[in-house]
């Protein structure tokens, strides 16, 4: 296929060849339709907003060395506990005299590395024993099904924490009881969509041309019930930080000197009467964390569903 | 003979007590070449005889033959290589994700084509689709557009034998001419034999040659469309259903009123 | 003297780039008859209905020089008075009784809850009045239908009940969207034979809007043809064979018929200057 016609970017012919009702390649029209999306979500000002604070988050993790004024882990006792816009220490300085911006700017890292795992592992666990229980039914439905059942009956925290307790505390461990924990309601939402799609005339077309029951799993049920994880997925992203940060600050998670939020905020607690900032400020990093992927995800729910993407 | 027989045939769905007949005791003979109605109200188990011949209700037992093969549970590739269906809702029969492109190249890729751009394009001709529909979406077509995708998807293993299940009933009277046209021709072009399910008589009798009448699950009559056209039901199911197709008859009520 | 006079009525909805115009200033009248409004999907029609009864949701516009209901403005009278209209004076029944039923509510109480909206009237009256109802749209056993949940209805049932619904607050015009093409024919002749009967007796003016043609020239008085937005031809549904629009004409032609077999139908060939034609006014003038 020649792509015939491609203007070049940011002439005006450009977003006409997007806009196009009649595209002329494959290529051509999933550029168009990735472009009506990204229209859609544009005119979304709230998921705008949670997308530019992630994007922000993302170079920030990017960049940490070159933006952090000093190392998080340099200890300095003589000027321990400084107050916010102190000398040289925009956000003060913790109990050991380790600069509070340095450190939330490394633990940017260590958060896009948990929730990104975590968001790779529990949606595509819970997507696989989702369309099979759906699909297949019978026998292999209630067993999957009651597995993920006695997951749900547990609160997610503590379900993690006896997995930490018993995997041994680290950042890695804290991300796979949580990934652990995070697959159910997965499973139970693509297992809902599998069986209202399954029924529809277009599951059974693609039979009739002799498709097996693994193409039509993997090839004409997963791109449905994808938009929808993904949609859950950023909306239980706030709770995947929380968890992370909870297994933190109880000790779990990440261990000191890691300058992971939680167990910042862990850190923090013994001044927080005194000094209050020491828990706030990563507190405040994790709650605007959490609401701009909330945004996103609310956004994302617009463009995503199925059901009426791209009609009038 | 690669027609369609069907002895005795029983569908049900779901067992024990909730256990429903959807066909009974059904038994007809399309003939290769020619073009056979199945007419009902909604609930006639139509649809369903459908369904069983293409595998996808299991629950039957009687005796089916179409295109040279004895059905059995299983229906086997060359089974889906020689008979194919078009589906009513041309909105529900296209994967939503899937472009007209994906979902014919798929199919060709299925049934073990080589040359799918060719025969892509071949296609979307025969439908009367231009090369510029090939890469679009199912929400960027009208309900006409979709319903020609699907017979282009159904014509693509070159099938003898051509299921139709009401397939112009989701869209307007303008495109239904549209589209009993191209199903017309087509057949005539590549001697298809077709199994038509509909509810409206005038599209049967246009179409097809013979016609069977089903109520509750049972065939009730067999006629030819003249018989048909002639108005000379032997049933007065048939009778009634040719009168409700004919309009509304209007009554005086004001008298009548009190 | 007619029921209802509407006067270049439009309907718009904004879109990304653009407005959409999905009625494109048309006016009609309606008299103690039976009125049709014919179209394909998109014409339209169903949004005329619903604009009548200003039942169109935001961003979707109404604007219309004059709809007079009784030669008073509907469109100038506030939302809270507009409720009383809708029900009590004109009344809607749509497609699907499925989606226009609430299904944790008893039949029975859903009918006396509609009578008692628009009426003062004590619990055993409503009661008989409901019965009475039920009765009228020929339903055999009402004290049965009465305690039943919508879902224990069939289709045909269902559409019964919904008319029961809207005609039980003695409504002067009844706007009937598809309210047979979910049925099956037989049970559509029925409920046909009981909008028509309904509304003889009372005295009614009906708006019946449908895709089928047959349908509305055997059933309706007068028809409007509707085409992208606007009314393309009006014509005594007993002389629509007669029609001269070529649009009206297209559509008869493209329909199979049982009496007469022809090898291939006749395909509609669309003008774009039909869109461009100005609206016909469906409007009669009062008999002198």
């Amino acid at each position: 296929m020649t792509a015939v016609g491609i203007p070049e970017p940011g002439k005006p012919g450009w977003r006409q060849w997007l806009l196009t009702d009649t595209p002329t390649s494959r290529r051509h029209a999933r550029a168009a339709s990735l472009y009506q999306s990204w229209l859609t979500l544009k005119s979304n000002k709230l998921a705008m907003i949670g997308l530019g604070i992630l994007v922000f988050l993302a170079l920030v993790a990017l960049f940490a060395p070159i933006l952090s004024p000093y190392d998080p882990f340099a200890q300095d006792l003589g000027n321990r506990l400084q107050p916010l816009g102190a000398d040289g220490h925009l956000l003060g300085t913790d109990s050991l005299g380790r600069d509070i911006l340095s450190r939330l700017i490394h633990g940017s890292r260590i958060t896009l590395y948990i929730v990104s795992l975590v968001a790779l592992i529990a949606p595509i666990a819970g997507l696989i024993v989702g369309t099979v229980a759906g699909y297949v039914g019978g026998w292999s439905d209630t067993v999957l099904m009651r597995i993920t059942d006695i997951f749900l009956a547990f609160p997610r925290l503590v379900l993690a924490l006896a997995f930490v307790a018993a995997l041994g505390a680290g950042i890695e461990n804290a991300v796979l009881a949580i990934a652990l924990t995070a697959w159910p309601p997965y499973a139970r939402i693509a297992r809902a969509e599998t069986l209202s799609i399954r029924k529809s005339d277009y599951i059974s077309a693609v039979k009739l041309q002799g498709a097996g029951p693994l193409r039509i799993i993997t090839k004409h049920i997963w791109p449905l019930c994808i938009s929808s994880l993904i949609v859950r997925v950023t909306l239980d992203m706030a709770g995947i930080i929380l968890a992370a940060a909870g297994l933190g600050f109880l000790g779990l998670g990440a261990q000191p000197p890691s300058p992971e939020w939680g167990a910042m905020i862990s850190e923090g607690r013994k001044f927080i009467l005194d000094h209050w900032w020491i828990a706030t400020m990563p507190g405040l990093a994790i709650f605007t964390v959490s609401l701009a992927f909330n945004l996103l995800g609310d956004g994302l729910r617009d463009v995503l569903d199925p059901k009426d993407g791209g009609e009038l | 003979m690669s027609g369609i027989a069907i002895k005795n045939l029983n569908v049900w769905f779901s067992e024990g007590r909730d256990r429903v007949d959807a066909v009974k005791n059904a038994t007809l003979a399309v003939q290769q070449g020619s073009s056979f109605g199945l007419v009902g109200e909604s609930g006639s188990g139509k649809s369903t005889i459908l369904r069983a011949l293409t595998g996808l209700v299991p629950t039957w037992d009687g005796h089916m033959e179409a295109a040279g093969e004895t059905l059995g549970k299983k229906r086997s590739a060359s089974f889906h290589k020689k008979v194919q269906m078009v589906f009513q809702d041309p909105y529900a029969s296209l994967h939503p994700r899937h472009s007209v492109d994906q979902v014919l190249s798929e199919t060709l890729g299925l049934h073990g084509y080589k040359d799918i751009e060719a025969r892509v394009s071949k296609l979307l001709n025969d439908v009367g689709l231009g090369p510029s529909f090939r890469f679009r979406y199912p929400h960027q077509l009208s309900g006409g557009q979709r319903q020609r995708v699907a017979i282009a998807r159904a014509l693509a293993p070159e099938p003898v034998l051509l299921l139709l299940d009401e397939p112009t009933s989701a869209l307007d009277v303008s495109v239904q001419a549209e589209i009993l046209n191209l199903l017309t021709d087509l057949r005539t072009e590549r001697n298809l034999t077709y199994l038509m399910v509909s509810h409206d008589l005038a599209v049967v009798s246009h179409m097809c040659e013979r016609i069977a009448v089903m109520q509750n699950g049972e065939v009730v009559e067999l006629m030819t469309v003249q018989d048909m056209r002639a108005a000379k039901p032997k049933q007065s199911y048939t009778r009634h259903l040719l009168e409700s197709a004919l309009g509304y008859k209007r009554q005086e009520f004001r008298e009548a009123g009190d | 003297m007619n029921i209802l006079d509407v006067e270049n009525l439009w309907v718009r909805f904004p879109t990304r780039s653009d407005v959409f115009d999905a009625v494109r200033g048309i006016s009609f009248s309606l008299g103690k008859e039976r009125l049709g409004i014919v179209g394909e999907s998109g014409s339209g029609k169903s949004m005329t209905g619903r604009a009548i009864l200003r039942l169109i949701r935001k961003p979707g516009m109404v604007t219309a020089d004059h709809i007079l209901l009784d030669g008073q403005d509907i469109m100038a009278i506030p939302e809270r008075k507009m409720r009383d209209v809708r029900g009590q004076r004109i009344s809607m029944v749509m497609q699907d009784p499925k989606f226009s039923l609430n299904p944790v509510m008893t039949v029975g109480d859903q009918i006396m809850e509609a009578y008692s909206l628009h009426a003062n009237a004590t619990k055993a009256e409503t009661k008989r009045k409901a019965m009475e109802m039920l009765d009228a749209v020929s339903i055999r056993d009402p004290e049965r239908v009465f305690r039943a949940y919508p879902h224990e209805m069939s289709g045909g049932m269902g559409q019964r009940i919904m008319i029961a619904m809207m005609l039980i607050p003695d409504p002067e015009i009844l706007i009937a969207d598809e309210p047979t093409s979910a049925l099956d024919v037989s049970v559509q002749t029925q409920v046909l034979g009981i909008i028509d009967r309904l509304v003889q007796e009372r005295g009614m003016g009906l708006i019946f809007i449908s895709h089928d043609l047959n349908l509305v020239t055997s059933f309706c008085d007068r028809v409007l043809i509707m085409y992208a937005g606007r009314i393309v031809e009006v014509c005594q549904a007993d002389k629509l064979h007669e029609a001269q629009h070529p649009y009206t004409r297209g559509l008869l032609n493209s329909l199979p018929r049982l009496d007469e077999p022809s090898k291939r139908l006749e395909v509609l060939k669309r003008d774009p200057a039909w869109r461009e034609a100005a609206s016909v006014s469906g409007s009669v003038s009062a008999p002198a």
